[in-house]
């Protein structure tokens, strides 16, 4: 591992952690890593409420912090659900998740902390996880009659609705949201850092092969000859009038105009610039 | 409010049964917005369900669209009045992430401003809870000490609230020597003694007493279940401090003691604050004593931006300024949990990174949440005014729990 350099806080050693919990949870455990000084358990996600509580009663985790929803587009079970607990005793902290997708949901863990309830709330407010026997599955952080999970990768950072007061009919409206202006997303991603997308002109550098290469070996490949020789001192356009004499003389250009008056001298003119634009001393 | 009335059925009186009624939103000792709809038989609170969300933001998701850099001054809008700790949090996270070093000075810094927030913070929260329960006259002279606290933070950041002064790497810029002697006066001299002076109209109060002590015990048992931290849970007897237990930055070279409660009521949660004041002055007088010179900012150009003198004469300082505050820099993929000691609890942020030059998704852990949500249980079978008194001395703000 590498040396720890950061200043974060420091609980106690993870050595020999992960594989005695692994080893204490059997099956339960599809993989465990441990990641930048975090311990991470991943367990199927029907045997989560088990584990939590095996986890409190026999290694001491008591407190269960938070519970943090993630999405994943990509992947089948979207769906991440990240339990933190904290061991007072241990002082230790392990991270324990599960994934699911829209429609299977997890068992809730409210039998084992009591404050599970509203954390499981606000993931399924925000990503619209069901928790299963979780009995007051409100929305907790949204509107009153909000509709659509806000926190998933799909959902617009400007939301559908936006509210405003209504003079006329005296109450909050709701209406579509209108932008004034387009919301701003910048890609930052540098083309020589490994973005996929396809630049202009990077369409070209893929040409696919032609089946009859054109060539110039011989003079019928080119049309080169006597016959083209001939065409070639013909002249085809008239071509620009400079190049052609002629005895018409021109319409000369227009006289300047008269020259502006000469100006006076600028008084008080810094002759030091040096000294007018640096900034003195170190200034940050 | 809805009334209902019946009929006894022995006498023949009207009798009036559990009623419902709105607490907040919009109520000054709702600490902001929240609404709880109380079931009330009389004036005796037989059930509470607080609605939270009314000052969602969406912070967590706005976090998504912003490059490391620029999300970091949301976490001074989440908890308003704690602005330093809540960024604390964060910037450690994305430490932790990319594994740099804080230089010693930045670090002695960031303690000493923490500890600062903290006194600020509990300034605020003893002022308002002392008027939840009726007393004036302590809140104007605690605001007086907190503007103090605000006049430091414009001094080092030159925001009063939403500093954004540590950085990932650091902090922003150093401070004035001045300041430090400064604090280092304040400390000695002006707040024990206004801070005492106030303390002590209401600490020994007959009133004050009769209104906070067995109100709203919670048992160490439960006060671990409902994932209680902070004050809750040291007034529960915990001495669970994670200053202590699990040190950052220069924790672990202070000195300080963790004050506990013994009965577990609103009074010993307030007296938890009033000690926790005390204590971190300790902590800041170690601070100023030990503070050693040197860079505040890490040395890492990729991380922590250039001085405006060094763009002045180096083309690879200029780079990377320009980098910094265009593209920002990448945080190495992974996901951490830190969670610090904030004035209010645990306060924590689980990011997960991908790689790229923003988080993929930062959850902010408040310390509220499982606080306000033991509201049910903690009011349950106390009087109606009683409930202001419990929700003073959760010190909730919705900043912070609504995010």
């Amino acid at each position: 591992m590498a040396t720890v350099l950061h200043s974060a806080p420091k609980y106690a050693s993870n050595d020999g952690v992960q594989d005695t919990l692994t080893a204490a949870l059997g099956s339960h455990v599809l993989s465990a890593r441990e990641e930048h000084g975090e311990i991470m358990l991943t367990v199927k996600r029907e045997s989560i409420a088990d584990v939590l509580k095996m986890l409190r009663d026999n290694h001491a985790y008591q407190q269960l912090m938070e519970i943090a929803g993630v999405d994943y587009p990509g992947r089948t079970e979207r769906f991440e659900v990240v339990y933190m607990l904290l061991s007072v005793t241990k002082n230790h902290r392990i991270m324990v998740k599960t994934s699911t997708d829209e429609a299977t949901p997890v068992p809730t863990v409210t039998t084992v902390w009591p404050n599970a309830g509203w954390l499981e709330r606000e993931v399924f407010d925000l990503y619209g996880v069901l928790f299963d026997g979780n009995t007051d599955l409100r929305r907790i952080l949204t509107d009153y009659g909000f509709e659509g999970h806000p926190f998933r990768k799909d959902f617009p950072l400007t939301g559908y609705t936006e509210l405003r007061y209504s003079e006329d009919e005296k109450r909050v409206v709701y209406e579509p949201v209108k932008l004034a202006q387009d919301l701003r997303t910048f890609d930052f991603m540098s083309p020589w850092e490994g973005a996929d997308y396809v630049l202009p002109g990077d369409e070209k550098a893929a040409t696919p092969p032609v089946d009859d290469p054109k060539v110039t070996e011989k003079p019928s490949d080119s049309g080169a000859g006597k016959k083209a020789d001939k065409h070639a001192a013909e002249k085809v356009s008239a071509g620009s009038p400079a190049e052609e004499a002629t005895d018409k003389a021109r319409t000369p250009p227009p006289e300047p105009t008269e020259d502006q008056p000469a100006r006076e001298e600028r008084k008080g003119k810094t002759t030091d610039t040096a000294a007018a634009t640096e900034p003195e001393g170190d200034a940050e | 409010m809805s009334v209902q009335l019946e009929e006894s059925p022995t006498t023949g009186d009207e009798v009036i049964s559990n009623y419902t009624i709105n607490f907040g939103p919009q109520h000054p000792a709702a600490h902001g917005v929240l609404r709880m709809v109380m079931e009330l038989d009389g004036e005796i609170i037989e059930r509470v369900d607080p609605h939270v969300g009314l000052l969602h933001r969406g912070t967590e998701k706005l976090i998504e669209h912003k490059t490391y850099l620029q999300a970091l001054p949301y976490f001074d809008r989440l908890d308003y009045c704690s602005p330093l700790c809540q960024e604390h949090s964060y910037v450690l996270a994305i430490e932790k992430l990319l594994n740099i070093e804080v230089p010693e000075r930045a670090q002695y810094l960031r303690v000493l401003f923490a500890e600062l927030t903290r006194i600020s913070n509990h300034f605020l929260n003893i002022g308002a809870h002392v008027m939840d329960v009726g007393a004036m006259t302590p809140n104007l002279w605690v605001f007086e000490l907190r503007e103090d606290c605000m006049n430091f933070f414009e001094r080092a950041s030159g925001a009063r609230m939403h500093s954004a002064w540590f950085r990932p790497g650091g902090v922003h810029q150093d401070v004035p020597e001045k300041l430090l002697v400064d604090i280092g006066e304040w400390i000695d001299n002006r707040l024990p003694e206004l801070f005492g002076d106030a303390m002590s109209l209401v600490m020994d109060n007959r009133i004050f007493k009769q209104r906070n002590v067995d109100i709203a015990v919670v048992s160490k048992e439960d006060a671990l279940a409902w994932g209680f931290s902070g004050p809750m849970i040291r007034a529960a007897g915990i001495p669970w401090d994670l200053r202590k237990s699990q040190p950052y930055e220069v924790y672990d070279r202070m000195e300080f003691d963790i004050p506990t409660g013994t009965n577990s009521d609103c009074y010993d949660r307030f007296m938890v604050r009033v000690n926790e004041v005390y204590q971190s002055a300790r902590i800041i007088k170690q601070c100023l004593a030990e503070m050693p010179a040197g860079p505040v900012a890490s040395t890492d150009g990729k991380v922590s931006p250039p001085k405006r003198g060094e763009m002045k004469q180096s083309m690879e300082a200029l780079i990377h300024h320009f980098k910094l505050y265009t593209e920002g820099f990448h945080v190495p993929a992974g996901e951490v949990y830190v969670a610090t000691e904030s004035p209010k609890g645990e306060f924590g942020v689980y990011l997960v990174s991908d790689g790229s030059n923003k988080p993929y998704r930062c959850k902010i852990r408040p310390t509220a949440f499982s606080h306000l949500q033991a509201m049910d249980f903690m009011c349950k079978g106390h009087m109606l005014p009683d409930a202001t008194a419990i929700l003073g001395a959760i010190d909730v703000v919705f900043g912070e729990c609504d995010r």
